[in-house]
């Protein structure tokens, strides 16, 4: 495989200058880590962490149609969706597999943003255009950026800035001008914690991002990288495209149905999802929290009675609980609704292990 | 233990002149938080660079790999506990496992200190 030059963000010498360790993914060079993966968990537990999500896609749908287009395109109910307000929701292949998942946000009735994932913002957009219809505009927006700030002093952080930030209810959105930087600012998140996603066409971040550390320090608030993002959503077992998510699981197998609204008309993927529901899933998700010491990984079997039954998507240490999660699919009839307790084969040995419905972690 | 009796492998263990096996420093520094660890059992014969020990960060797990040949007479079961112990005291609490090694002068083949701190600095990270 010949490797494309990896991308940047707008922030690539601020994470150089903080001691960022950078890695690979999905096409774009970005910090795993600044000090550990347990350190920017516990703050963002504890604290204040920001996360530089500039490698999502950003793309706004836009006209009088946008939000028509939307509704058809996605699984969950955008037609209600009043502007202020962002809403999760699944793209979905006509056989119900899941193309991406993503966030949409209206900032007026008829403009909206859509946060997709870095690696599969290529392939969203492709299929937006394909499936583009009468008068929306889609505008892509490759030289955007974009932070998390995330945890319980969030808040407070963000309300040296901006009143109208802090005001914002959960999944609310508001585009505010903050120290002249025009940004479009989103109390939502990927870490189960308070706090904000903050949008913006890349100078503006850029500029505001000195302000927000400085100020954010006060608070305790550090850098994170991709480490510690993936262990405080598996923590809230939220799903991660690639690893918990793909073309080849449905909407409903991953356990999303709550982001699938039938009654709200036609969508792409609906006949196949609405068969599924009438006649059950083959597979199923479910969360594993182990009862012994051991680290399940991405592709370990889930034991049932001595047998496979499935695998792990995701799985890690988790730093909040100190025990090993994990989430992953098992086969439907091979696996009855009632089980409680299960096994991961990890390193040749099956560790027991209780069947949950995440969230493994909840705020105490 | 001091550090300047040890004799270090390539692959970042660490042993002891009474056969005290453990990661370097610059190993557990690398692997950051060390979460989990699996040692083998006592009486386990190895042999030299034989995988016989698991350490794992958040998000990895690593082979530790046995320096010399021997069989295992003592594990440490502080660190399966307790594994952060392997980061706070690479050298002291955070010994994994002890061998008789069959052959002692198998050890006097391994990197000196110096020599290993020459060879982290030159090989690619």
């Amino acid at each position: 495989m010949t490797g494309a030059p990896l991308q940047r963000t707008p922030f690539y010498a601020h994470h150089v200058a903080a001691g960022g360790k950078l890695v690979p993914f999905a096409g774009w060079e970005m910090p795993v880590q600044f000090s550990t993966v347990m350190a920017e968990h516990k703050a963002v537990r504890e604290r204040a962490g920001v996360f530089d999500i500039s490698h999502m896609g950003q793309v706004w749908v836009a006209g009088p149609a946008a939000r028509a287009f939307l509704q058809k395109l996605v699984t969950n109910d955008v037609g209600a969706l009043p502007p202020g307000r962002g809403v999760y929701a699944l793209l979905c292949k006509p056989d119900g597999g899941v193309i991406d998942d993503l966030y949409i946000y209206c900032l007026e009735t008829d403009r909206f943003l859509v946060i997709v994932n870095a690696s599969r913002a290529a392939v969203d957009i492709k299929w937006m255009k394909e499936n583009l219809s009468g008068d929306a505009m889609l505008i892509d927006q490759p030289q955007a950026a974009a932070l998390a700030l995330q945890g319980p002093s969030a808040a407070k952080i963000m309300g040296h800035f901006s009143a109208d930030a802090l005001a914002l209810p959960k999944n609310g959105v508001a585009e505010l001008t903050i120290e002249g930087n025009e940004l479009v600012v989103a109390r939502t998140g990927y870490t189960g914690e308070d706090g904000f996603e903050i949008f913006s066409p890349a100078g503006h971040l850029l500029q505001f991002y000195p302000s927000l550390l400085k100020r954010g320090s006060d608070y305790g608030l550090i850098p994170c990288g991709l480490g510690a993002r993936d262990t405080l959503r598996l923590e809230m077992g939220y799903r991660l495209y690639g690893n918990d998510l793909d073309e080849h699981h449905s909407a409903l197998e991953a356990g999303l149905g709550w982001a699938v609204k039938f009654g709200k008309g036609d969508f792409i993927g609906r006949d196949s999802l609405y068969n599924e529901k009438t006649k059950g899933s083959h597979r199923k998700f479910i969360g594993l929290r182990l009862a012994d010491r051991g680290v399940p990984r991405h592709g370990c079997p889930i034991v049932l009675d001595g047998k496979g039954v499935g695998e792990v998507t995701s799985g890690t240490f988790s730093p909040s609980l100190n025990i090993g999660i994990a989430v992953g699919y098992v086969e439907a009839e091979r696996f009855p609704a009632g089980a409680v307790r299960a096994a991961v084969r990890i390193h040749e040995r099956d560790i027991p292990a209780d069947v949950v419905v995440p969230p493994f972690y909840k705020k105490s | 233990m001091d550090p300047l009796q040890l004799r270090f492998t390539q692959s970042h263990e660490w042993i002891a002149p009474d056969g005290t096996v453990g990661i370097s420093d610059h190993a557990q520094h690398e692997i950051t938080d060390v979460v989990f660890v699996e040692l083998p059992k006592t009486g386990r014969a190895v042999k030299a660079k034989e995988s016989c020990a698991i350490v794992e960060s958040v998000k990895a797990a690593f082979d530790i790999y046995a320096p010399v040949a021997g069989s295992v007479i003592a594990v440490n079961d502080a660190v399966v506990k307790n594994p952060a112990v392997v980061n706070q005291a690479p050298y002291e609490g955070g010994w994994l496992y002890k061998i008789a090694m069959s052959n002692p002068a198998e050890r006097d083949g391994l990197m000196t200190h110096a020599q290993y701190q020459e060879f982290i600095k030159t090989a690619a990270h």
